[in-house]
């Protein structure tokens, strides 16, 4: 019988986007549904996950040693529960999160791991990208407990109200003893989370320099966008780790993505392609970026983008 | 400190990967192939710690094939000091292969050891992980910073939301992200060198390790292509073609 457990996205503030798309990989499967929300002080995130259509149960682990979100912490707790529980499937959205999490908690079953699934074949067998999205393995799990991490772009989040499952405290919690956690320096900004954004503005090396971003952002305000970054733009300095999209960055897939001096690297393209709408901005018109473009728009940035910015 | 550093032999990441027209997975005869990027990071970690005083010895591994000894090499020339291939022809899956990884590091006893994050070829973005947990070791996964201290390593790691730094307990894992370092290239002197550095060749039945895959691959295609889109000449004919035929403004 199918019972899946999902490991929820932490966060003290709300259920997160990621939370919502893996639940819609989990429907996808069939059967019961259980949710794991961890953290310290996470009583209201549990009640707003009991409000998630078709989850029929919240566990939720609230203790001070799962504040961070510590793999050594966590992971431990997890196969407690998936021993206990008789789970078949455990998935966990492919958040920097869940792909430190998950792999530690499928070793621990001494069962393989099946990463960032796009696709649901059958209760055993899945779809996943290889080779940076160059090619689609589809691929059956031979073990007894099926452990996946689910990439979010590639399902449908399911509704967060219309359920009402029952909350069910766990505890057995512990400190492994192993890591502790010292600081964060979390990115703030009042735009939308890139993995959630309806509309991306990204830039690329041909931006020059990270002030000139600022016209990147002035256009993102007038269209209510996130800001991305290609990994030259990262590696250069020009923004911090967190607006890379690609291969080992973010994978997004907004409705509308528009490229800006982005010469369109296979690694960032692994990242994007699956938007619905894609535009690039870009002075060299042999750019690859044009190969997978819907509109493109050979021109000099620093005068397309602000032009743009004043008709949109 | 003893350093043990994993590598993978993948197919270069400027190849263009072509999936094999039965569908059994992609073209990997007469590619060229390379040290797995993110693994070449891990190296040079290694040996900017064993410059700076902090490691002892850097002993790479790697299992794969005959042909991963040259991406021993690689890794020797860049400055590692021995190597071991355990030699295994046929598919190699994460599971496997980080329980080879256990048996090695019990026999070898490093204070760290140092993978790349994930495999350009299968992207799992696991080993590491499960290298750590079957050992009962601590883990920093995606660093960007590695600052080892007395029975303690400082990790920065590349998360969501920005940087996170957690302090582990040595011995532990840890796996790089892209900017971490970059690697440098081994000169030709070196890499002479490395001609002479051991070698050592075990295999997995030697080290009482089952490397049977646990996920078959039913099938590789190609993704579905995008179709191509169209040129416009202008910022006013972009902004109609967004509202009125894409709509999404």
């Amino acid at each position: 019988m199918t019972t899946i457990l999902v490991i929820a996205e932490p966060s003290a503030e709300g259920v997160k986007a990621p939370t919502l798309t893996t639940l819609g990989a989990a429907a996808k499967l069939g059967g019961a549904v259980h949710v794991l929300v961890l953290g310290q002080g996470v009583a209201g995130v549990a009640d707003a996950t009991a409000k998630i259509a078709g989850v029929a149960k919240v566990l939720v682990a609230d203790a001070a040693e799962l504040a961070h979100g510590l793999a050594e912490n966590v992971a431990p707790l997890v196969v407690g529960l998936v021993k206990s529980g008789g789970y078949s499937h455990v998935l966990a959205p492919s958040t920097t999160f869940g792909k430190n999490v998950a792999p530690r908690v499928a070793a621990l079953l001494d069962v393989a791991q099946i990463s960032d699934i796009t696709g649901v074949e059958s209760p055993d067998t899945f779809t996943r990208p290889i080779y940076a999205g160059n090619a689609i393995a589809t691929v059956q799990s031979l073990d007894p407990v099926k452990v996946a991490t689910v990439r979010g772009t590639a399902f449908e989040a399911v509704q967060a109200t219309g359920g009402s499952a029952a909350v069910e405290a766990v505890s057995g919690a512990a400190d492994a003893g192993l890591s502790t956690f010292v600081g964060n320096e979390v990115s703030k900004s009042e735009r939308p989370e890139l993995t959630s954004a309806r509309v991306i503005v990204s830039g690329g090396r041909g931006m020059q320099s990270g002030d000139n971003f600022h016209l990147l952002e002035a256009l993102a305000d007038k269209l209510g966008a996130a800001v991305g970054a290609s990994r030259a733009a990262v590696d250069a300095g020009f923004v911090p780790n967190d607006y890379q999209v690609g291969q080992t960055g973010k994978i997004v897939a907004p409705e509308l993505y528009i490229a800006v001096g982005i010469s369109g690297a296979i690694q960032h393209l692994a990242g994007m392609k699956d938007s619905k709408v894609i535009v690039a901005i870009n002075k060299d018109e042999e750019a690859p970026i044009f190969q997978i473009a819907d509109y493109g728009l050979v021109a000099d940035l620093f005068k397309a983008v602000p032009e743009l910015t004043g008709q949109v | 400190m003893k350093i043990l550093v994993a590598v993978k032999r993948v197919v270069d990441y400027n190849v263009k990967v072509r999936v094999k027209a039965d569908g059994t997975g992609v073209e990997t005869a007469n590619v060229k192939m390379s040290m797995n990027p993110f693994d070449e990071i891990a190296v040079e970690e290694a040996v900017r710690l064993k410059e700076a005083g902090k490691a002892t010895e850097i002993v790479v591994v790697s299992v794969g094939p005959t042909q991963a000894q040259e991406t021993l090499r690689t890794a020797l020339a860049m400055g590692a000091d021995r190597a071991i291939l355990v030699q295994h022809d046929g598919e190699t899956q994460s599971l496997g292969v980080a329980k080879a990884l256990k048996a090695l590091a019990e026999k070898e006893q490093p204070g760290l050891v140092i993978l790349g994050k994930q495999a350009i070829d299968d992207d799992a973005n696991q080993t590491g992980q499960m290298l750590a947990a079957l050992l009962g070791w601590a883990q920093g996964t995606f660093a960007s910073k590695v600052v080892p201290a007395e029975g303690t390593v400082a990790v920065t790691r590349e998360i969501d939301g920005g940087l996170e730094t957690v302090e582990l307990k040595l011995p532990a894992v840890v796996t790089t992200d892209l900017r971490l370092n970059e690697p440098r290239y081994a000169s030709l002197p070196n890499i002479m060198k490395a001609k002479k550095k051991p070698l050592e060749v075990v295999d997995a039945v030697g080290l009482g390790v089952d490397l049977t895959p646990r996920l078959k691959t039913l099938k590789v295609v190609e993704p579905a292509k995008r179709a191509g889109g169209i040129k416009v000449g202008s910022v006013e004919e972009l902004v109609a073609k967004l509202k009125t035929e894409a709509r999404v403004i």
